[in-house]
This record gives structure tokens, C-alpha cells and sequence, in this order.
């Protein structure tokens, strides 16, 4: 090996060693991030007690710290938000994938990637502004005068609220659902779509028997993804959803999310308040790793209907 | 099985793996400076694997592993401490398909061995890359249009490109993996005479799939089965009077 | 039959309705921050400070310039420790290492960015006593970096294995072989892959408002708290003064107009020209 000059394979070493170091320093910000919260909100345990805590009141001043306002908040909105988008998206990617020509489809699924590009605080803007009045002024009024008698929509009128919420949640969370749900459909076999046509099932049966019957599972798994994404979503929902910690069954009520309690509240808090925010951080947190692990570990079992 | 000497490359022993699977099961083969050396065999059969662990790139593929003996010039080349990487620059390869890098120009393809093994530059770089490329025969087609990039080359000179790419090193041995499977027949007849050609300057190890172009270009041939060398000598005799039933049945068209 | 003609009818014209409705708000969105945002563009509400509570005029200047800080300082973190992962997880994907950090990527992906906030908070906010720019360049690295390495990944995965094999046969070190021949190859696709990161985070909010907080003035220096477009225009919007919900709107047309801008220019334009 005269002619040629050894590069030290140090080289390699090296790389792969700076490399390591990345991986480390992600393993240590992801460790870290529970270590902070849980280190955030330990007062909060050891000052006010998990009774407190999972109280229904809060109510800071008074020293009343109560998340299950917030959680039926986050829970309710979000699913309030799956409620609509989850046929808005079947149909778009039942379009996207089955009815539009190709070029339209195309264009389509690109308008609604863009849906997703709207950054969060442009849809609290809307929302605020667009959205609410038309809620207060039509929407709300009429479910009221028809469906007064169910409690979900009895009581009186703010506009911002649970509903409001939910409707641009529902929104944010379609380009997602929509891409699960077009991925999906993809993976249908040509054949069994034309085994139902082959049995002289008209379009529209062979779209909803053998497209999104046959996908039963793989929305599901969109519609887990949609949540976890609504559960986290914040500046949209701190801006439409009226900012109250109370839990009411009318959705014309305005509520508080887990996120926008954080979100209106951490700038200005103090002592255990900032706590109990911490707290509420670490219930987030743990909630959408566990829709994580949960979304991985389902992947891997229903592997096979990709 | 006679070795001829002195030996170039040596080989005994050798086995592979890919995960727990035994691939190949303890070749022994010896190779001579200057020659030209066919590997035939049915599809599978390992030929392209033996190859592969000859500059040791069958373990970069995932799960694969080897076992025994192979020197150059007298130096094993799976030795613990030995590096790979000084091994793959004693012993150039050429692929199935034409894999030039996709990023860079026909003068940068050629270059890339010299100026990232930071064994040549400037004016040394430029007349280097002029020899190889003619040496591959492409120079006259290409010398116009250097900046070009390489995925803009038909298929053939594509090819030639990756044969000059691996010649700018100056390897004393060199492996080329059924190299004009993915060619017309035009740019094969040109790899072929280019490999009759390159003996001079270095060792080619070539696995075809075509037993006429082991014939025509080859001085010895070796026949793999199912992972076992099963026949290994001159071409002229391999393909006139092989000693084993099996290689008969083979190249007379009987199976494979 | 015929109710079964007329149903496939209904069906079908029901999935184009629905399908149709997805659309409804985008162009809403656009058409209400393009006809309320448009009459707050002039040039002093690029160049000036607010104008005092109660009087009209003045712009956000300090803010546009304190996301392009922001921008500029996350990217500075995010983008060479985001490709370095990618790599790892392309590059090296059989390593233990890179299996374990491919489910921390995805986790860390998958974090609420408002929880980001909150832990950037505690590591920087609580223990320096301030809002400060660094925690709001950290908050919005944490959401930067695992998009970098999720794209940078993918990317280099589209890279053939044979170019991989071609590069080791000519004897280069590993390094080399991924660094001059894998990822300079990519860098096109890279490029794309983190210019839609910066628009994903040009537009975060939430990891911003207890982090960088906000300001009334000019960059002061990083270790103080920044104004960015995103937290002003919530300041703005939930604010109960007509002219400032008007620069709201200002505000979010020049946000639309830089992330859909963004997007729009490397899907129109980028492939096209693939090779080169």
C-alpha cells in the first residue's frame, strides 16, 4: 500500500462517534423534558395534594387547583373535532383517491396539504373573528330554538365556547386524518374493489363496502392520530374557546383546554399556580405519549393490512 | 485443483453468511496477476456474493458475514485490525448496474477515488482522470463535455464511466459484477474488448451470466453451484472437457 | 333498480359535497386575512414600533425582526443536529442507537408544541429569572429538530444503496462516502426538506408566549424578552382595540404570505429541475 497516504479511518470513527453525540443529547432533551415538568409540578403535589389537584374547581386566588376542568375540556373539544372531520376526511380522500380525475385529485389533496400550513394563530384569528360571530349570530341561535331540549345545546350564548373550539380543531386536524385515510384507501387491492363490482354493486357500494368498510381499522388509527394532535393544539383553541375553567354540558359554554390553560396562564404565574400549570403540562405530556406508544404498538401488530 | 503462482489473490476457506443462511461454503481459489477470471453459475448459486467478500462489501450488506482466508499479495485481507477501507482501494469493482454518483460531473465521477482518498490533485488529478478515461475507453466521447453530468451518459459509456471511475485508482485487481447484464450489445462488445484490453494494467475478476462471454474473454473459469466451486481451470478446458458431470450438464444447456 | 341508481347518485354527490367542504375554510382563511390584512401593509408597519395604546398607527416592525432572530437562531441549533440525526437514522439504522433514537425523533415529533414551551420554560425561563430570546430559540429548536432529522432521513433513504456500494468499493471511508457522495447528492431534497421546517416554525406560537414572551421595543439583546409576528398577532387579536385587530390581520397576511409562499415555491418550482 505504497502509493497511496492512509487516510486515518479515524475519520470514521469520529463521524460516527459526533453522530452518537446528537443521538445522546436527543435522548437526554427528551428525558429532560419529563425531569423538568415532573420537577415543575412536585410542589404542586406536595403543597395542595393529588385531592386538590383532581378537584373540579380551580380557581388559583383561592388556592384551588383543580385539572379536570381542563381535561373534560381537551377531551371534549377533541372528540367534538374527530365528530366532524372524520367523514369530512373520509370523503376527501375518497375523492382524493377514487372519484376526482387525477389532475383535479391532485390539485385537491394539494389544497388540503395547505390547510395544514395555516399556522395555529391564524386560525385563532379567523376563528375569532369569522367564525364566533357567525356561531353567535346563526348557528347557535337556531340549534338552540330546535334542539334547546338536549342540554349540549341549551344555555346561553357567547359565541366563543366548546362549540367553536371543536370546529377549528375539526378543521386543523383534516389535512392529517385526510393523509391517513388516503394512504389507507391506497393500500385497498385493486381486486377486492373489483370483486365487489364484479358482484354488480353499483360505485357508490363498492366505494363504502369495499374502500371504507375494508379500512375500518386504518381510520381508526387516523382518528387516533387526529386526537393526538387535537389534544396537544393551542393558540387556535386559546383564542376561540373563552378561556373559563368550568365544566358545563352546553356546548355554547365557554370551557378550557389543557393547552390553553397553560397557554393563558404561565406568563403570569407564581408559586403553586405555576405548579399546578406544571402539573397540567405533565398530564399533556403523558397523555400523548401514551396515544404514542399506543399508535406505535398498534403499527406494528395490524402491520400486515398496510 | 491447481493454484497457479505466483499468487495474486488467494483464497481459502471462505464462507458467507447473510443473517444464519450459509451462502457460500468454503471456497478455495487461487487467481494470478493478469488474468482475466470468469465466474459462471446458475442465479443464486453465490458467484455474486464471492465477489462481493473479495473487497470485503458483503458484510456492509445487512446481515452478511464471512469466514476464512483471503490474501492479497500474501496479506489477509480479513486479518483482525485490517482495514476495510485500505482493502476496497487495493481492489476496484465494477456494478450490474451503472452507478455513477448522481450528483457529480463526468470529470468529479472519475476524480472521486483521487480527491476524496486526497491522493491526487490539480494538474496530477486532471492528467489521471484523462488516463483512466481513456483507458475505458470513453475519452473521445466525453472529452468535450466533462461538466456534463455522469446521469447524462447513455447506459454503455454510463458504464465505462464506473469502469474509469475504478481504474483512476489504479487497482491491481478489479471485480466487476456482471457488468454488461443492463447493456445493448453494442456496449457490451466494447466492455468486452475493453476487459481484453485492461489485462495488461490489472487482475479482472468478472461473474457473467453469459457463457459465451466467459469463453471469449476469460483465461480461466470458475463454476459455481449452490455455493460450492465446483470446477475451476483454464477457460479452454472448462469448456471442452470439464472434469466434473455437473459443469458438463451446465454449459451444454442441460440445466441453470 | 332505480333506487339503487339514484342512491349511488346521492353517495356520490355526498362524498363530493363533504370532500368540497374541507376546502371552505382555507379559502376563508385566505380571503379574510387578504381583504383585512391588505390595507395594513404599508411601509411603516414594517419599519415601526407599535404606536402607543390608544393611538392609531405604527406597525410591527420589532416583531418581524424578532422572528427573523428567532428563525435564525433556531435554525442555527436545529438544522446541523437535525441533518446529523437524519444520518444516523439513514445512514446507520442497523446501530442500536439509531433504532432507539428513531423513537425518540418520532416522540419528540409528536409532543404538544405548548408542553415544548413549558419545558423550555423550566430549563431556561425559571432559573435565569426572565423571558428571555434563548428560551424561545430552544422551545422552538425542540420542535425544529426532530422535523429536520425526520425529513433529512427520508431523503437520504431515496439515495440507492448501489451509490452507497460504489463509493465504499472505491475504498472511502464510510464518512466520506455519506458526507461527499450521499448527502451532498441530497442536497437539493435537504434543502427543501428544511426551508419547510423554518415555515412550520415561522408560524409556532404557543412555545413562544412564556419563552420569548413579548416586547414593546426593538431586539434589546438575547438574554431579554423578543417580540415575534405569531405572539404579536395574538396580542392584537385578543385585544379589544379596532386598530390593532386590523394589524392582527397585518400580521397574519405577512405570516400566510411567507409559510403558503414558502410552500408553494418548492412544490411549483423545486421539481422540476431534478437533475443537474
Amino acid at each position: 500500500m505504497k502509493d497511496i497516504p492512509v487516510e486515518k479511518n479515524l475519520v470514521d470513527l469520529y463521524f460516527r462517534r459526533t453522530l452518537y453525540g446528537f443521538a445522546v443529547l436527543a435522548f437526554l432533551l427528551l428525558g429532560g423534558m419529563f425531569a423538568f415538568l415532573i420537577d415543575l409540578g412536585l410542589p404542586a403535589f406536595r403543597e395542595v395534594g393529588p385531592a386538590n389537584l383532581l378537584s373540579l374547581e380551580w380557581n388559583p386566588p383561592l388556592k384551588s387547583f383543580g385539572i379536570l376542568p381542563f381535561i373534560y375540556g381537551t377531551l371534549v373539544s377533541s372528540l367534538l373535532a374527530l365528530l366532524f372531520s372524520t367523514p369530512v376526511s373520509i370523503a376527501a380522500a375518497l375523492f382524493l383517491t377514487e372519484i376526482a380525475p387525477r389532475r383535479i385529485g391532485a390539485l385537491f389533496g394539494f389544497l388540503v396539504e395547505m390547510l395544514a400550513a395555516i399556522p395555529s394563530v391564524v386560525y385563532g384569528l379567523w376563528g375569532l373573528f369569522v367564525v364566533i360571530p357567525w356561531l353567535r349570530t346563526s348557528v347557535e341561535p337556531f340549534l338552540r330554538d330546535r334542539f334547546g331540549f338536549i342540554p349540549l345545546f341549551s344555555g346561553p350564548i357567547y359565541g366563543v365556547g366548546m362549540l367553536a373550539a371543536g370546529l377549528i380543531l375539526a378543521i386543523m386536524i383534516t389535512p392529517t386524518m385526510t393523509a391517513i385515510c388516503k394512504e389507507v384507501f391506497h393500500a385497498v387491492p385493486r381486486s377486492l374493489k373489483e370483486g365487489v363490482l364484479a358482484l354488480g354493486s353499483t360505485r357508490a357500494e363498492m366505494l363504502w363496502i369495499g374502500v371504507v368498510s375494508s379500512s375500518r381499522s386504518g381510520i381508526l388509527g387516523g382518528m387516533i392520530l387526529g386526537l393526538s394532535r387535537a389534544l396537544g393544539e393551542t393558540m387556535a383553541v386559546t383564542m376561540v374557546i373563552g378561556n373559563t375553567a368550568e365544566i358545563s354540558m352546553s356546548l355554547f359554554a365557554p370551557h378550557q383546554t389543557m393547552a390553553s390553560a397553560v397557554a393563558s396562564e404561565v406568563a403570569e404565574a407564581t408559586g403553586v399556580h405555576l405548579s399546578a400549570l406544571g402539573v397540567v403540562g405533565l398530564v399533556l405530556l403523558l397523555i400523548s405519549g401514551f396515544l404514542f406508544l399506543f399508535l406505535r404498538l398498534a403499527l406494528k401488530n395490524g402491520g400486515h393490512s398496510k | 485443483m491447481m493454484t497457479p503462482s505466483p499468487a495474486l489473490l488467494e483464497v481459502k476457506g471462505l464462507k458467507a453468511f447473510v443473517e444464519s443462511t450459509e451462502i457460500l461454503h468454503g471456497i478455495d481459489l487461487g487467481v494470478s496477476p493478469h488474468e482475466v477470471v470468469a465466474f459462471i453459475g446458475p442465479s443464486g448459486c453465490g458467484k455474486s456474493t464471492f465477489l462481493r467478500c473479495l473487497n470485503r462489501l458483503h458484510e456492509e450488506t445487512p446481515g452478511g458475514r464471512a469466514e476464512g482466508r483471503v490474501s492479497l499479495e500474501g496479506q489477509d485481507i480479513y486479518a483482525v485490525g485490517t482495514d476495510p477501507v485500505r482493502i476496497r482501494r487495493r481492489i476496484g469493482m465494477v456494478f450490474q448496474k451503472p452507478n455513477p454518483f448522481p450528483s457529480m460531473s463526468i470529470f468529479e465521477n472519475v476524480a472521486s477515488g483521487l480527491r476524496l482518498n486526497r491522493i491526487a490533485k490539480g494538474i496530477e488529478l486532471e492528467a489521471r482522470v484523462e488516463a483512466a478515461l481513456r483507458e475505458a475507453a470513453l475519452w473521445n466521447e466525453v472529452k468535450d463535455k466533462l461538466d456534463a453530468s455522469g446521469m447524462s451518459l447513455s447506459g454503455g459509456q454510463q458504464q465505462r464511466l464506473c469502469i474509469a471511475r475504478a481504474l483512476a485508482v489504479k487497482p491491481p485487481v478489479l471485480l466487476m459484477d456482471e457488468p454488461t447484464s443492463a447493456l445493448d450489445p453494442v456496449s457490451t462488445a466494447k466492455i468486452e474488448e475493453l476487459v481484453i484490453q485492461l489485462k495488461k494494467e490489472t487482475t479482472i475478476l468478472m461473474v457473467t451470466h453469459n457463457m459465451q462471454q466467459a469463453a471469449r474473454i476469460s483465461d480461466r473459469t470458475a463454476f459455481f453451484l449452490y455455493g460450492d466451486l465446483v470446477e475451476y481451470g483454464p477457460t479452454t478446458k472448462v469448456f471442452t472437457t470439464p472434469s466434473d458431470r455437473r459443469t458438463e450438464e451446465y454449459i451444454t444447456g442441460r440445466f441453470g | 333498480m332505480n333506487w339503487r341508481h339514484w342512491l349511488n347518485r346521492l353517495f356520490i354527490f355526498g362524498v363530493c359535497s363533504l370532500a368540497l367542504i374541507a376546502l371552505v375554510p382555507l379559502f376563508s382563511v385566505l380571503f379574510y386575512v387578504i381583504s383585512h390584512g391588505a390595507s395594513s401593509l404599508t411601509p411603516g408597519f414594517f419599519t415601526s414600533l407599535p404606536a402607543p395604546v390608544g393611538e392609531i398607527g405604527g406597525g410591527i416592525g420589532h416583531a418581524i425582526l424578532g422572528s427573523v432572530v428567532l428563525i435564525s437562531m433556531c435554525s442555527l441549533i436545529s438544522i446541523p443536529l437535525g441533518l446529523g440525526m437524519g444520518i444516523l437514522l439513514s445512514e446507520y439504522s442497523q446501530k442500536p442507537v439509531s433504532r432507539v433514537l428513531g423513537v425518540v425523533v418520532e416522540l419528540l415529533s409528536s409532543i404538544p408544541s405548548i408542553v415544548v414551551g413549558l419545558f423550555a420554560y423550566a430549563l431556561v425561563v425559571r432559573p435565569f429569572r426572565g423571558f428571555s430570546a434563548h428560551a424561545g430559540a430552544i422551545a422552538l429548536s425542540m420542535i425544529m429538530i426532530p422535523l429536520v432529522a425526520r425529513t433529512t432521513e427520508e431523503m437520504l433513504k431515496l439515495v440507492p444503496r448501489s451509490v452507497r456500494e460504489a463509493g465504499l468499493a472505491l475504498g472511502l471511508p464510510k464518512a466520506r462516502v455519506i458526507l461527499n457522495i450521499v448527502f451532498m447528492g441530497s442536497m437539493r431534497s435537504l434543502t427543501v426538506g428544511v426551508i419547510l421546517a423554518v415555515a412550520r416554525i415561522a408560524g409556532e406560537t404557543a412555545p413562544l408566549l412564556f419563552t420569548a414572551f413579548a416586547s414593546q421595543h426593538w431586539f434589546q439583546g438575547l438574554s431579554e424578552p423578543l417580540a415575534s409576528i405569531p405572539v404579536q398577532i395574538y396580542t392584537y387579536a385578543v385585544s379589544p382595540y379596532e386598530d390593532w385587530h386590523a394589524k392582527a390581520w397585518g400580521g397574519a397576511l405577512i405570516l400566510i404570505l411567507m409559510v403558503l409562499g414558502l410552500n408553494l415555491l418548492i412544490r411549483v418550482f423545486l421539481p422540476r429541475r431534478k437533475d443537474g
